[in-house]
């Protein structure tokens, strides 16, 4: 049982930075942009989170810059896919190369290349009172640092933003069909411009919670595929906020399950087990497809007459 | 009255095309004012002008005396002006509520969908609309999106009602229903701009009207009370006599080439979209399909041609089965396809002439050779084509998305022509092109029924329906409610069948 | 063309390299000032040690060739699948999997001579990089998943699994035990074929490789229809044509390609599979190397070319000026992505005179690049509709 509490506490752990630009995404998404370079925006937000706690002592304000620099750079692919038109793959991978390599450059240039990682102040496991004494449960739920509460906390409250307010049924809207929004007056893109700036902030938060949550520094390409496993789990959750949290809990299970194999010595080569989430990922892919919620204008600029 | 709308000397122009030559039109408070055209004849463009979603390229606009600058649909809303789109601006997978509230320059933040739904099925009531707010667009007919469309624009307090081709896609019942409402519309002080090729439905619902001819104003504000003659409207319309007949001796049916039998098909939603159909078409004779669009006949031509699988029943071509064949399969058996949606279906838009005509036969000799192309035959091919079928080109290496509309789809025609074809299926064959080419269209497809070809034509347009086929069947719900000789047919039977209407119907008291 | 002049030829040319050039300069301008930031060093200094390490010696384009070979194997498999409508991302996963498989081959399969062994060799890498550009077509026919994310996740396990060959079964059994495969031997090894220079008979190959994909593309039935579904499924539908075989078909081919590469890169440069095979990003720098050279044959050959440049050249740029990092070169390389994507930035204004002034040139040039390398939807209704009273 405690093996079990532990291995949920983990999941919901390593769930989180998958819920978090998820639930970017989803809005993203919805307005009808495929943003591939979320990859590279959380790979952003880890390094500049790091370099502004570094900076500022403060694990907050380390997350605030991360979130402000992340969000500079999707405003650069928000620039090219809504303004420019440009093929919003294409734009993605290339703010994914951009990423990897001005990260690289960045870290070499401020922290060397082989020099063992400065101290800085990371975000750290805060109890909350009484819920956390609570047997078993209290381990699974209530032990965990504050970016995991509000990446739960910020679910209902997408949930009810995407379906039960104006913002919400613009934003799905433009995803359906950008002319008919046209046509009553809602500047579509404004519309999606914003709601790629809002993907950028979750974004840079997810990164910034990854280098400071889960490692307490940076490494090259440490994201390792978590943007696209976040994407995934947008199409997995079928584009709502509510599945986007399912979808990154069994993500995140697969992942600790993949720790779980590593640290049992079961016999099995540590790179197998290592291949679950990016398994599960393409299986669920394969599950959902057909019948989604997939806004009819995905990934199609709007050109206005 | 006073003129509620004045826009004068609007000139429009998309490059070198000019779609609005100083037009200037006036429309007076309270009445229904048709603007009439072919198409392309100018009439969206202007609206689309007034309605903010162009900028014209010279021209002002005033609203009620004041100069009206729309920068967005948003402006004209803001000052009363709605506009119903030919292709509905709606969101199929939103409810009827939610695309009525999308933009209200009234909404909360917060959205209150069930004060709204009720502010709604209020306004529904007024004008004997029966729509539920909660329902999903895309589960609508198209009538009732129709509908939903009007409320959306009313909801917004408008007292300028554009619509543009409203009947388009109505059944004449249908269109009743749409008359009602304008009446009311306009029994409460509203003004209606009704945009319409069709000459008998402005006679019967507006008061005066404005013509309009590529792009240029014929006659402005012309009372239709003190219209004597239709062929002098239409003369001003068309700017050359209308009787423009294409010419076409009796038929002498052949053999029989397509035979369909007891065909039914079910869509992916489970939908019963063709229920029974049997028919067949002969060497020799053309066969009309009409109805109202989404009544089964993109799926009965998509059946035929192996696009889409029937559930049951059989199509035979030449003696021989092919209900279950490929495409290609059946292309190969002989059957030239002029389909429905040039753009999506019959052309690829960013290649060059010569690989459009290459495109349906370019694994046979001597297109190609054991799967290599002969490009250079091609070329001959393509330049024969391009001067037959008189497309206009600056070369065959020009995209085919350049062409104008007309020039594209005798392209497809000449293609579909130029094939060795025992059957030739033609969908919407003149859909969206001017007379010139239409007429011309129309005669290659008699022209092909001369030599020996079956034909079977589906169109909208009952015009279309009255001069070219031998014969005509009437599509309903997905059933074949009849077939006529031509001679039978009169626009007024043809239109109540298109309504699903049959003759022990009428008998029958209601 | 039909009957152009040499000036409208000269002209025409021009309008082709308008974008890329334009596109190059951008990224190097913005380039400069991730050097101003990150570094003391001139950022035209720090340029012109690329350069010279990129084509200035002869020894230095020897090195850009090696470098361009495989970066070209990538880019011929991006653009034949984008050719089909299909945005390959996995090139990267196929050129390891073409890799692994070739060693596998290379190193099992000996006592072969030369002329056995090798083709074996390159067909081994042909078929697994082929391989896993099937799963991803598969999966994509069978359950309508999107390729994007299908191709990444396949990278990442193709990364694992080669972790997993070098440390697991293909270990070479030799004190001090690095993550290595036993040197591929001599039969199945790819040499230079220009006595001096270090340049390798895989260039040949790859040249071959864009004269076929040219040659299928343009010149066979198959090809011809894979263009038609590529730019319009629906109308290739409609002339009888199968999505699902394309996308087969072409995803075959890209991985195949990826996989050949991968092959190349093993038995003619790095000698072995090692856990730092694929520590360059082959496979989304082959993207860039595509799209700057727009899918055509010739433009994947030069844009290859000035990629490995930027790549060879980038090394001798850190180590002269000590203190800018070759992954500027990265940065340069995304930044070709980002403005050839977004080339219309470039278009010098002439969309808005459009409308006022009537030029029919202009217009064909706009709508001409807009298909052009069928990345940008064309702007529907308008034109079009104008166009019908013309």
């Amino acid at each position: 049982m405690n093996e079990l509490a532990n291995f949920l506490s983990t999941a919901i752990r390593l769930a989180t930075p998958t819920l978090l630009a998820g639930l970017g995404i989803v809005f993203s998404e919805r307005a009808g942009i495929v943003n591939i370079g979320t990859e590279g925006l959380m790979l952003i937000g880890a390094l500049s989170g790091v370099m502004g706690s570094l900076l500022t002592g403060n694990v907050w304000l380390g997350a605030l810059i991360a979130i402000i620099v992340t969000v500079a750079f999707a405003a650069v692919f928000a620039f090219f896919t809504v303004i420019i038109k440009a093929d919003q793959t294409v734009i993605g991978t290339g703010m994914n190369l951009l990423a990897s390599g001005l990260t690289i450059t960045v870290n070499r240039a401020v922290f060397g290349a082989n020099t063992s990682p400065p101290k800085i102040d990371t975000f750290r496991t805060t109890p909350i009172p009484l819920l956390s004494k609570i047997p078993y449960l209290g381990e699974i739920f209530f032990r965990h640092p504050v970016p995991i509460y509000l990446a739960f906390l910020l679910v209902p409250i997408a949930q009810f933003m995407m379906f039960r307010s104006n913002t919400g049924l613009k934003v799905r809207s433009v995803g359906e069909n950008p002319k008919a929004c046209d046509t009553v007056g809602i500047n579509v893109t404004r519309t999606r411009f914003l709601a790629i700036l809002y993907s950028g902030v979750m974004a840079g938060f997810a990164g910034a919670f990854v280098s400071m949550g889960q490692l307490s520094f940076f490494t090259e390409g440490m994201i390792a595929g978590g943007g696209f496993i976040a994407l995934a789990a947008v199409v997995f959750g079928n584009y709502t906020p509510l599945g986007v949290m399912i979808a990154s809990l069994v993500f995140g299970a697969s992942n600790a399950l993949m720790f779980r194999l590593q640290a049992l010595s079961t016999g099995i080569p540590s790179q197998f087990p290592l291949m679950i989430p990016y398994i599960i990922t393409i299986f669920s892919l394969c599950l959902v497809s057909r019948k989604s919620n997939k806004p009819a204008g995905s990934a199609i600029p709007y050109i206005k007459e | 009255m006073a003129s509620i709308l004045e826009m004068k000397h609007i000139t429009k122009r998309f490059g070198p095309v000019v779609a609005n030559k100083d037009v200037s039109f006036s429309v007076e408070e309270g009445e229904v004012h048709a603007l009439l055209g072919e198409n392309g004849a100018g009439k969206s463009t202007l609206m689309n002008i007034l309605f903010g979603l162009y900028e014209q390229t010279s021209g002002d606009i005033y609203y009620r005396g004041e100069p009206l600058n729309v920068r967005s649909p948003r402006d004209a809303i803001d000052r009363g002006i709605g506009m119903v789109h030919q292709h509905f601006m709606l969101i199929p997978a939103h409810s009827a509520i939610e695309n009525v509230v999308l933009g209200y320059g009234g909404n909360k933040e917060v959205l209150d969908l069930k004060a709204a739904a009720k502010r709604f099925s209020e306004m529904a009531d007024r004008y004997h609309m029966n729509i539920d707010p909660w329902e999903k667009v895309g589960k609508m007919s198209v009538g009732q999106q129709q509908r939903l469309e009007i409320l959306k624009a009313l909801y917004r307090d408008v007292d300028t009602l554009i619509l543009d081709e409203p009947t388009a896609v109505l059944t004449p019942q249908e269109v009743e229903g749409l008359f009602d409402v304008i009446r009311q519309l306009i029994a409460e002080g509203k003004t209606v701009i009704f945009i319409s090729h069709k000459l008998p439905e402005i006679m019967a619902i507006c008061d005066r009207c404005t013509v309009l001819r590529q792009g240029e104003v014929a006659a402005a504000g012309l009372e239709v009370k003190s219209i004597k003659n239709l062929n002098e409207l239409a003369h001003l319309m068309v700017g050359r006599e209308v009787e423009l007949v294409t010419a076409k001796t009796p038929s002498e049916p052949g053999e029989v080439i397509l035979d369909v039998e007891d065909l039914n098909y079910i869509n992916e939603k489970g939908i019963h979209v063709l229920k029974d159909v049997s028919f067949q078409v002969r060497a020799g004779e053309i066969v009309g399909v009409c109805g109202v669009d989404g009544n089964g006949q993109s799926e009965l031509v998509k059946c035929l041609t192996g696009l889409l699988a029937p559930a049951s029943g059989r199509v035979e071509l030449l003696g021989k089965d092919v209900t279950h064949e490929s495409a290609k399969n059946i292309l190969d058996a002989g059957v030239g396809h002029i389909p429905e949606d040039r753009h999506k279906m019959g052309m690829v838009g960013a290649m060059n002439l010569r690989e459009n005509i290459a495109m349906v036969d370019n694994y046979k000799e001597p297109y190609s050779t054991k799967g290599f192309m002969h490009w250079r035959w091609i070329d001959k091919h393509s330049r024969e084509l391009v001067q037959k079928f008189s497309v206009k080109t600056p070369s065959i290496m020009e995209k085919a998305i350049n062409l104008s509309g007309g020039n594209q789809q005798k392209m497809v025609v000449g293609r579909e022509l130029s094939r060795e074809t025992h059957l030739l299926i033609a969908v919407h064959p003149s859909r969206g092109l001017d007379i010139g080419a239409t007429k011309y269209i129309q005669s290659q497809i008699v022209e092909a029924r001369d030599r020996g070809a079956a034909v079977l034509m589906v169109s909208t347009e009952l015009d279309e329906i009255l001069e070219i086929p031998d014969r005509v069947l009437v599509i309903y719900g997905g059933r074949i409610l009849a077939c006529l000789e031509q001679a039978a047919c009169s626009r007024n039977r043809l239109g109540l069948l298109m309504a699903g209407i049959t003759e022990d119907d009428e008998e029958q008291p209601a | 063309m039909e009957g152009m002049t040499i000036k409208q030829r000269l002209q025409a040319l021009l309008r082709t390299l308008y974008f890329p050039i334009m596109a190059i300069i951008a990224s190097l301008l913005v380039g400069s000032i991730v050097i101003l930031f990150t570094s003391k060093s001139n950022p035209f200094v720090a340029y012109g040690h690329m350069f010279q390490g990129g084509f200035g010696t002869k020894r230095s384009f020897d090195a850009t060739l090696t470098k361009a070979i495989p970066l070209m194997f990538t880019a011929l498999s991006f653009s034949i699948a984008k050719r089909s409508g299909i945005i390959n991302l996995g090139a990267q996963g196929q050129f390891t999997a073409g890799a692994i498989s070739a060693t596998a081959v290379g190193i099992y399969l000996t006592g072969l001579p030369a002329a056995i062994h090798l083709p074996l060799t390159l067909l081994a890498g042909f078929i697994g990089g082929s391989l896993f550009g099937f799963i991803t077509a598969a999966l994509k026919v069978k359950f309508g998943a999107s390729e994007l994310i299908v191709t990444i996740m396949l990278n990442y396990i193709a990364a694992l699994l080669a972790a997993y060959f070098v440390t697991g079964p293909m270990l070479e059994q030799l004190p001090p035990y690095y993550p290595q495969s036993p040197a591929i031997p001599k039969t199945a090894r790819l040499g230079s074929f220009i006595p001096g220079l270090n340049v390798h008979t895989g260039l040949l190959i790859v040249l071959g490789g864009v004269f076929l994909y040219y040659f299928y593309l343009w010149k066979t039935t198959s090809g011809f229809r894979m263009r038609v579904v590529g730019l319009n499924p629906t109308a290739g539908e409609y002339a009888g044509m199968s999505v699902a075989r394309s996308t087969i078909l072409s995803l075959f081919l890209a991985g195949g390609l990826a996989g050949l590469g991968g092959a190349v890169e093993i038995i003619a440069v790095q000698g072995r599979l090692m856990i730092t095979s694929f520590s360059e990003s082959f496979g989304f720098t082959g993207i860039a190397v595509a799209l700057l050279g727009n899918l055509n044959p010739l433009g994947i050959v030069f844009s290859g070319i000035l990629f490995g440049g930027i790549s060879a050249g980038s090394l001798r740029m850190e180590v002269l000026t000590r203190d800018v990092n070759a992954s500027v070169a990265e940065v340069i390389q995304a930044l070709i992505i980002l403005f050839i994507a977004g080339r219309m930035m470039f278009q010098i204004k002439r969309r808005r005179k459009m409308t006022t002034a009537a030029d029919p040139d202009v217009q064909d040039d706009v709508l001409a690049e807009d298909t052009e390398g069928a990345d940008t939807p064309l702007p529907e209704p308008a034109i079009e509709k104008a166009g019908d009273q013309a």
